[in-house]
């Protein structure tokens, strides 16, 4: 055999391997997705299912406060974490001297990213629920997904920043603009689609978070009223000192100790709710990077 | 005229350079850059006339670039660079902790190797910066966007498309609308960082006539090249740097024709570099 029919024959075997594995993981995946779309999607495109009251003891359950809870959650966590995360990556691309404190800054964002959720869950029932006395609330919950959420943010915007070239700062400060609004005008509007696209992906994570909320935003779901606008009633939906479960914790919860009859059913509608809704971020986050992409191009 | 600039001081920098007894617009004494201690470019001292362009020539890590890119103090933007010497510029010495730079650098423009337009549309690459500096209103902003694209010779090429990106133009094209949107500055002083290495002759052509035009009306222009025709097309005087030393300067015919060190001689007649 000539060395080029053995570079040939061993590119064919390694492309088949590739194919293999990835064809194997594929299955797999879309095998857990349709098993869950199918056998929860009478559920998940049920109305009465998606508005309706949860079930204690009888059959027949709902999940509306739940889906209000995750989305609600998520808004606040995004609200909390985006401003902190976005100065964050800035000082660390555009201002910080090298030196020891930088890099132990990103070495703890590096491990922080990396942190199981429900040390977090744990650390912000100490921390928010015991020692603010908070107890377990939308606002705990907030702030530990903000916990888990910043130092991905931080990490996916300090991406989306270093990947812009460095001489569109270098023509911004050549023609007298201050590293501020190099970074603000240039850099960040630059790095603008593959922003979104990191939060929105990191929202599609905190949406599906269960641990880290078992201790902090609690297990129950008051029932809400949309008409109560009174913040510190516990039916005031808008009330962030109401405990609130959200449906990852919903679903963990009624397999865990749930008595309705059509436990199974709750369940998989519920998955199916939530994986349809990460699913829907991730395609908004690909549709919305491209878009932003066309529009700071002036294309 | 001849003049060794190293001879320039500053009590009598006209003086040296045989022409006008007013100061130069822009000198520099002695200034030296360190990239972490390590010396890239030993004491250097140079003047420049308004109206006039000025070459800096040698081969590649001589420290051309980085002299130039001492004089808007660019240099202080990377990472454990320090600047030494003296930067005199409308007769004030910057190169200190007090200077603005950001004022400084309105006044002295930048252009890059690689052309490095903005993502954004034409109109905008131009009206960006001054709109950043305060000017807000849109007739001034048009009328300012169409002189300085002018003033490239790029105007009537884009004049149709400046809502299109700017990415989408060819790369002379490019270069020249970096070049316009340092004209928009209203600069005294343009710094050229081989503008013209990434182009095809025709564009490096149509950047060499904005050079002179620049020249003509009364913008001082400093430009690292490596192309010593292109120097002895545009320059009036050059400036040959090597191993981080200036070794010698004057006009550009002159040093040329009749080169004064041994080492220019070698390298303008092929023997290193």
């Amino acid at each position: 055999m000539t060395s080029t029919q053995r570079a040939r024959l061993s590119d064919h075997v390694a492309t088949g391997i590739l194919t293999a594995i990835v064809a194997a993981i594929l299955v797999a995946l879309v095998a857990i997705i349709l098993y869950i779309l199918i056998s929860g999607a009478g559920k998940a495109f049920d109305i009465s299912f998606l508005t309706g009251r949860p079930q204690q003891f009888k059959e027949g359950g709902g999940i509306g406060p739940e889906l209000f809870n995750s989305f609600y959650l998520l808004v606040l966590t995004l609200l909390i974490s985006l401003p902190i995360s976005l100065g964050g990556a800035i000082f660390l691309t555009q201002y910080a001297p090298p030196g020891p404190v930088t890099s132990i800054a990103k070495t703890a964002i590096e491990t922080l990213s990396s942190l199981p959720s429900i040390v977090v869950g744990l650390f912000g029932m100490l921390t928010f629920v015991l020692s603010m006395g908070w107890g377990f609330s939308i606002i705990s919950g907030a702030l530990a997904l903000t916990m888990f959420n910043v130092p991905i943010l931080v990490r996916v915007i300090q991406q989306a920043l270093e990947a812009v070239p460095r001489d569109q700062r270098d023509a911004a400060l050549a023609l007298g603009l201050s590293r501020w609004e190099a970074t603000v005008h240039i850099l960040v509007p630059r790095a603008m689609p593959a922003i979104i696209t990191g939060v929105i992906l990191s929202a599609g994570r905190v949406f599906g978070e269960a641990a880290a909320l078992i201790y902090t935003a609690g297990q129950s779901a008051p029932v809400l009223d949309f008409t109560n606008f009174d913040l510190t009633s516990a039916s005031c939906p808008w009330n962030v000192f109401r405990p609130a479960e959200t449906l990852a914790v919903h679903i963990w919860k009624i397999n865990s100790e749930g008595v309705v009859p059509d436990l199974a059913a709750v369940s998989t509608g519920t998955a199916a709710v939530l994986m349809i809704c990460v699913l829907a971020f991730n395609i908004i986050a690909r549709l919305l990077g491209r878009a932003m992409e066309r529009k700071v191009t002036a294309e | 005229m001849t003049l060794d600039s190293r001879e320039v001081t500053p009590e009598a920098p006209a003086a040296a350079m045989g022409a006008t007894t007013a100061e130069p617009l822009l000198w520099t004494k002695d200034v030296t850059v360190d990239y972490s201690g390590k010396r890239a470019l030993k004491g250097t001292s140079l003047s420049f006339e308004a109206g006039t362009v000025t070459a800096l020539i040698g081969p590649s890590g001589c420290g051309k670039s980085t002299y130039l890119r001492s004089i808007n103090l660019m240099n202080r933007e990377i990472e454990g660079c320090v600047i030494g010497g003296e930067v005199h510029y409308h007769g004030i010495e910057v190169n200190n902790a007090e200077t603005d730079t950001y004022a400084l650098r309105k006044q002295i423009g930048m252009v890059f190797q690689q052309p490095n337009p903005f993502r954004k549309s034409i109109y905008e690459n131009v009206a960006f910066a001054p709109r950043c500096h305060g000017m807000t209103r849109r007739s001034e902003l048009d009328e300012l966007v169409r002189k300085s694209l002018s003033a490239a010779a790029i105007w009537d090429e884009v004049k149709d498309k400046l809502g299109k990106s700017a990415l989408a133009l060819s790369g002379g094209q490019q270069q020249r609308l970096c070049i316009a949107r340092t004209l928009a500055m209203e600069p005294d002083v343009v710094l050229m960082d081989e503008p013209c290495s990434a182009l095809d002759p025709i564009a490096t052509f149509a950047i060499e006539e904005t050079i002179r035009d620049m020249a003509e009306r009364g913008i001082c222009v400093v430009i690292v090249t490596h192309n010593m025709e292109q120097a002895g097309r545009v320059a009036d005087r050059t400036a040959f740097f090597l191993l981080g030393d200036m070794i010698e300067c004057g006009p550009t015919a002159e040093l040329f024709e009749r080169p004064k060190d041994k080492r220019l001689e070698d390298y303008l007649t092929g023997r290193f570099g």
